[in-house]
């Protein structure tokens, strides 16, 4: 639409139009026209629309009725949320495993030798994968019967442990799942990273006797800034979305043991039993107000690189 | 499986020669929309032999058959049904229907009802009324009951149990010779309501079961208490597979089928499941779950399967002319024999080659009352919470008190308008 | 950088680590070398439960050959590239615009519409699930392509725009001065001098929106049903329920629906690498 204007003002020079002449400050917003739309619509709308609904009893179906703040109130003591709640946290502390863990990796695939390059390709590879896959590749790995987890764990005389049914190893069995691409992920960045390290930092540090975890922590590692912030963000926004593993491999159970937020929240509002789409809302409000704090952080970086600059 | 096709289709050509004649009367055109959630092999094949015996009695009509998997269909049903609805859609009886009769999906069919059709259906007209009014048309029920390995019983010399405590006394047998009593898989939850249900049927009775789905009764009664105590006498002996939490109710199959379990309380659509899994009619019998409280008459769980019309269904001549085929006694007699269930219509016959099929057919027929399943039963929320409780009693005796305490907060929320 | 270079080590430890790098490969990759060993085994291997030795036979072509022939797999696969690929197109195109917009632009709500972009693409996403799905069914597009691709170029839109905007300050600005000294109109900029300058952005954004949504879940079972939309993450679930406890066709179907973004990754990996690590190095 904004070619037509755009193709006359072109072709009619001498008639200078409102459109040339403001054409350095309308430019930008014919160019934003068509992504704020699409934003506004499907994004930044229906954020207010939650918390509308989220005050509303509605089965999604009839008619909806104003209840106020009822579904807080029941949100305050219901027993499946504080379940969800602690689940949230453990996955965002375990997460945040894989920013270690990648940097170890990376740090290990650092060097050059033959083939390595396919290492390292083949090393990332899990992160490719949707996790729908990798969730029912571990569902295998887990399987108390055949898995692969419980016959190595046999070796050693352990188990066999039924991972996924078990209220108390659900949740770390599903984030060791997840902690796989997640790690992957964190190690593609850092592997990135460690090739603008600067050699003759190094260098100069390896001078002053610097070694192992002291050269890793004080020389490195800073250098490094800019990839864990990027692993630090994409790691924390992935553990708080984390919907596929759960619902592929235990479909929140055993009785609701591996729920979080997230799950819960579709479980009520669009489940086999859910109808509840203020409750449901309700739950995303408070999971919204949680990823909050960290939008925040998040930006408040951002603007003062941007300042920076 | 491939005989039982043969044969069911040879019986539909001749129901079709019998129905058509009335039905070609008039003339349906158009497009008519169909959703199933019959995606496992026998009931898919089932249907698509019935409906191209409809659309063969239809040459004007085209019919577009869609099939859903039969866990994501629950999820989608409310979907489609405002988004994009077909003229004839599955379901399931009782207060699974509520949701979408008390917001005007379903179309009243009560016309339906009316006359010859209404007395050949009389038996589930209840389980098809809300309102006073009907909202679809069965076409198969089915029973529940324990399904057991025949060969270990023989081998162990035990016979089937008439009581709680013969029950008892097998299963103890069992677990000696080192199996497991049941097999079960509770990943989804629902299987473990199979064994609330008919143990809470048989402590306490029918009554007592409809008051307690129906949100009147309340779980910290010391009656639904007897129920848990007597399904810990098991959960004690180590009568149910380890793991189970793990499975679901096909993966629970194996430990059948490998003799690991010998029997398995399961609703009739288990049969092919089982049978295809490697278990021969010799190894495989079925027997009523026996009775716990003396005096207290046998009821049984008897889920319906029904086809409804939604209300924006753009071809609902066509829909209900099709409910009605369904509905119908020739076509009732062969559906089920090739679903190995039971025909809804009492003028339509069982097949009496099906030994699974006879035996629930007698079993029914002399029961007391029938009950639907419990998320049948329960409104879908209570279903839910319900089943979730079930599964962790089985996991946690234990927390006994504390589940149906949280059971009973719940009835107090869900049913309170 | 950091480590000693492994050859100004000893010969011993050179073979160490050449000896341990496929091992720990070995180990990482190890769930998927199961699945992958599964989808050739034949299926007598299972009943007799053979689950973890060597396949008896190879079973491949008939695993595979069920997935592809006897299921609705292919047409999940197609539905997979069909919504796939507009996406990538319409998101990229909308932030290449946007990111033009921000990026070479200096106006009072520049940073603000900037960090609107960035902070609506962490949203958590289960909070649009209800409005977006209601919108959805209210356009009619409920259960087609065409609403998951509008739902999904939209959200895409918030980290293209992050990406193609970053991208765009780090042009020569001076380009840009010396085309407008010579009059030459705004658009004509973007595409005549811009948008070439673009083209590795554009290509490892592609490939990378190409991947996540591919892998995408969660909006595929909130705005599709049944094998006319639905993609093949959403697909497989239904496919396992066909095929339960049939291990070697559900390996074999996983395999297949993971297999276009691994392929992706392998053709394109460099791009792709680029897309994710934009900003890891300053």
């Amino acid at each position: 639409m904004s070619t037509a204007s755009l193709a006359r003002s072109e072709y009619a020079p001498e008639n200078r139009s409102w459109y040339k002449r403001n054409e350095i400050r309308v430019t930008p917003w014919l160019f934003l026209a068509p992504a704020i739309l699409f934003f506004l619509v499907y994004v930044i709308i229906p954020i207010f629309q939650s918390f509308e609904i989220s005050l509303f009893s509605w089965d999604g179906l009839g008619p909806r009725e104003y209840i106020g703040t009822e579904n807080y109130v029941e949100l305050w003591d219901d027993p499946a949320f504080y379940t969800s709640l602690k689940n949230n946290l453990i996955w965002l502390i375990l997460y945040l495993l894989a920013i270690p863990a990648g940097l170890f990796i990376a740090l290990f695939l650092n060097q050059t030798v033959f083939g390595i390059r396919l290492y390292k390709s083949l090393f990332f590879f899990p992160f490719v994968i949707s996790q729908v896959v990798v969730g029912l590749v571990f569902t295998w790995f887990y399987d108390p019967t055949f898995g692969l987890f419980n016959t190595i764990i046999g070796w050693v005389g352990l188990g066999p442990i039924n991972v996924l049914g078990d209220p108390t190893y659900v949740t770390y069995g599903i984030i060791a799942a997840g902690l796989w691409p997640q790690t992957a992920y964190c190690m593609i960045l850092y592997l990135t990273g460690l090739n603008a390290v600067d050699p003759e930092q190094i260098e100069a540090a390896r001078l002053d006797g610097a070694k192992g975890w002291k050269m890793l922590w004080y020389v490195v590692v800073p250098q490094l800034k800019p990839a864990t912030f990027i692993a630090f963000v994409v790691t924390i926004i992935g553990a708080l979305r984390s919907f596929d593993l759960i619902s592929v491999m235990t479909n929140g159970g055993p009785f609701g043991e591996s729920r979080v937020l997230s799950f819960y929240m579709f479980e009520v509002a669009l489940s086999e039993y859910g109808f509840r789409m203020g409750y449901g809302a309700a739950i995303a409000v408070v999971l919204f107000i949680i990823m909050l704090f960290f939008i925040a952080y998040f930006l408040y970086s951002m603007y003062r690189d941007e300042r920076g600059r | 499986m491939r005989s039982i096709l043969k044969a069911s289709a040879l019986a539909l050509a001749t129901s079709v020669a019998l129905v058509s004649g009335a039905v070609a009367a008039d003339k349906l055109s158009g497009e008519m929309k169909i959703f199933l959630d019959t995606s496992n092999p026998a009931p898919r094949a089932t249907f698509e032999g019935v409906i191209a015996q409809f659309d063969e009695m239809h040459p004007d009509l085209k019919i577009e058959t869609t099939i859903i998997d039969r866990e994501a269909y629950k999820t989608q049903i409310r979907n489609f049904l405002t988004a994009n609805p077909p003229d004839v859609a599955t379901w399931y009886a009782g207060n699974r229907m509520l949701p979408y009769v008390t917001t005007g999906l379903f179309d009243d069919v009560s016309d339906l009802w009316t006359g010859e059709l209404g007395e050949e259906l009389a038996s589930t007209k209840a389980a098809m009324t809300i309102d006073g009014k009907q909202w679809g048309i069965p076409y198969s029920y089915y029973q529940w009951g324990v399904y057991y390995r025949k060969d270990i019983f023989d081998e162990l010399g035990l016979t089937v149990p008439t009581n709680w405590a013969e029950e008892k006394a097998n299963c103890q047998k069992i677990v000696d010779s080192g199996r497991k009593c049941y097999t079960i898989g509770t990943k989804f939850l629902w299987t473990a309501a199979g064994w609330f249900d008919y143990l809470n049927l048989r402590t306490n009775g029918y009554e007592f079961h409809m008051e307690l789905t129906a949100g009147k009764a309340s779980w910290t009664d010391d009656r639904v208490k007897a129920t848990m105590a007597n399904w810990r006498e098991l959960i004690d002996m180590g009568a149910f597979i380890d793991d189970h939490t793990a499975y679901s109710w096909q993966e629970a199959i194996p430990f059948m089928v490998d003799g690991q379990a010998t029997a398995y309380l399961m609703g009739n659509f288990a049969v092919d499941a089982i049978k295809s899994a490697g278990l021969t009619n010799d190894q495989l019998d079925f027997y009523q779950f026996p009775l716990i409280t003396e005096g207290i008459p046998m009821s049984e769980e008897a889920p319906t399967d029904t086809l409804h019309i939604p209300s924006g269904a753009a071809n609902k001549e066509a829909a209900r002319a099709f409910l009605k085929f369904v509905a119908s006694p020739e076509v009732q007699t062969s559906m089920n024999a090739s679903l190995g269930q039971l025909p809804v219509n009492n003028k339509s016959s069982v097949n009496t080659e099906d030994k699974f099929a006879k035996a629930g057919f007698e079993m029914l027929n002399n029961a007391y009352a029938l009950a639907q399943f419990f998320d049948r039963d329960a409104p879908a929320e209570m279903a839910k919470v319900g089943m979730e409780g079930f599964q962790e009693f089985m996991v946690r005796p234990d927390n006994v008190d504390q589940i149906l305490a949280r059971l009973e907060k719940a009835r107090e929320r869900i049913y309170k308008d | 950088m950091f480590p000693t270079p492994i050859q100004k080590r000893s010969r011993n430890w050179q073979f160490t680590y050449q000896a341990f790098l496929p091992l720990a490969l070995i180990m990482w990759l190890l769930p998927l070398i199961a699945v992958g060993v599964f989808s050739v085994k034949p299926e007598g291997d299972f009943a007799a439960g053979e689950y973890w030795s060597l396949p008896s036979t190879f079973g491949g072509f008939e695993n595979y050959g069920k997935v592809f022939f006897e299921s609705d797999m292919p047409r999940y696969l197609l539905n997979s590239l069909l919504i796939t690929v507009p996406t990538a197109i319409g998101a990229v195109a909308l932030a290449c615009m946007a990111g033009f917009a921000l990026g070479i632009y200096k106006f009072k709500l520049n940073l603000w519409i900037f960090f609107l972009f960035v902070a609506g693409n962490f949203v958590p996403f289960q909070i649009l699930m209800v409005p977006v799905r209601d919108l959805t069914v209210d356009m009619g597009l409920y259960n087609t392509k065409t609403g998951l691709v509008l739902f999904h170029i939209a959200f895409q839109t918030g980290f293209c725009t992050l990406f193609m905007r970053n991208f765009i300050k780090g042009l020569p600005f001076a380009l840009i001065e010396a085309a407008r000294v010579e009059g030459i109109a705004e658009w004509r900029i973007f595409v005549y001098i811009v948008l070439p300058l673009m083209k590795p952005a554009i290509a490892a954004l592609s490939v990378l929106i190409f991947t996540f949504i591919w892998n995408d879940y969660f909006w595929a079972i909130v705005l599709t049903q049944g094998a006319e939309s639905q993609p093949v993450t959403a697909g497989i679930t239904s496919f396992n329920a066909q095929f339960r406890a049939a291990y070697h066709l559900m390996s074999a179907g996983a395999i297949v629906a993971a297999l276009p973004p691994v392929a992706m990754f392998f053709l394109m990996q460099k791009h792709f690498i680029a897309g994710l690590t934009l900003g890891a190095v300053k």
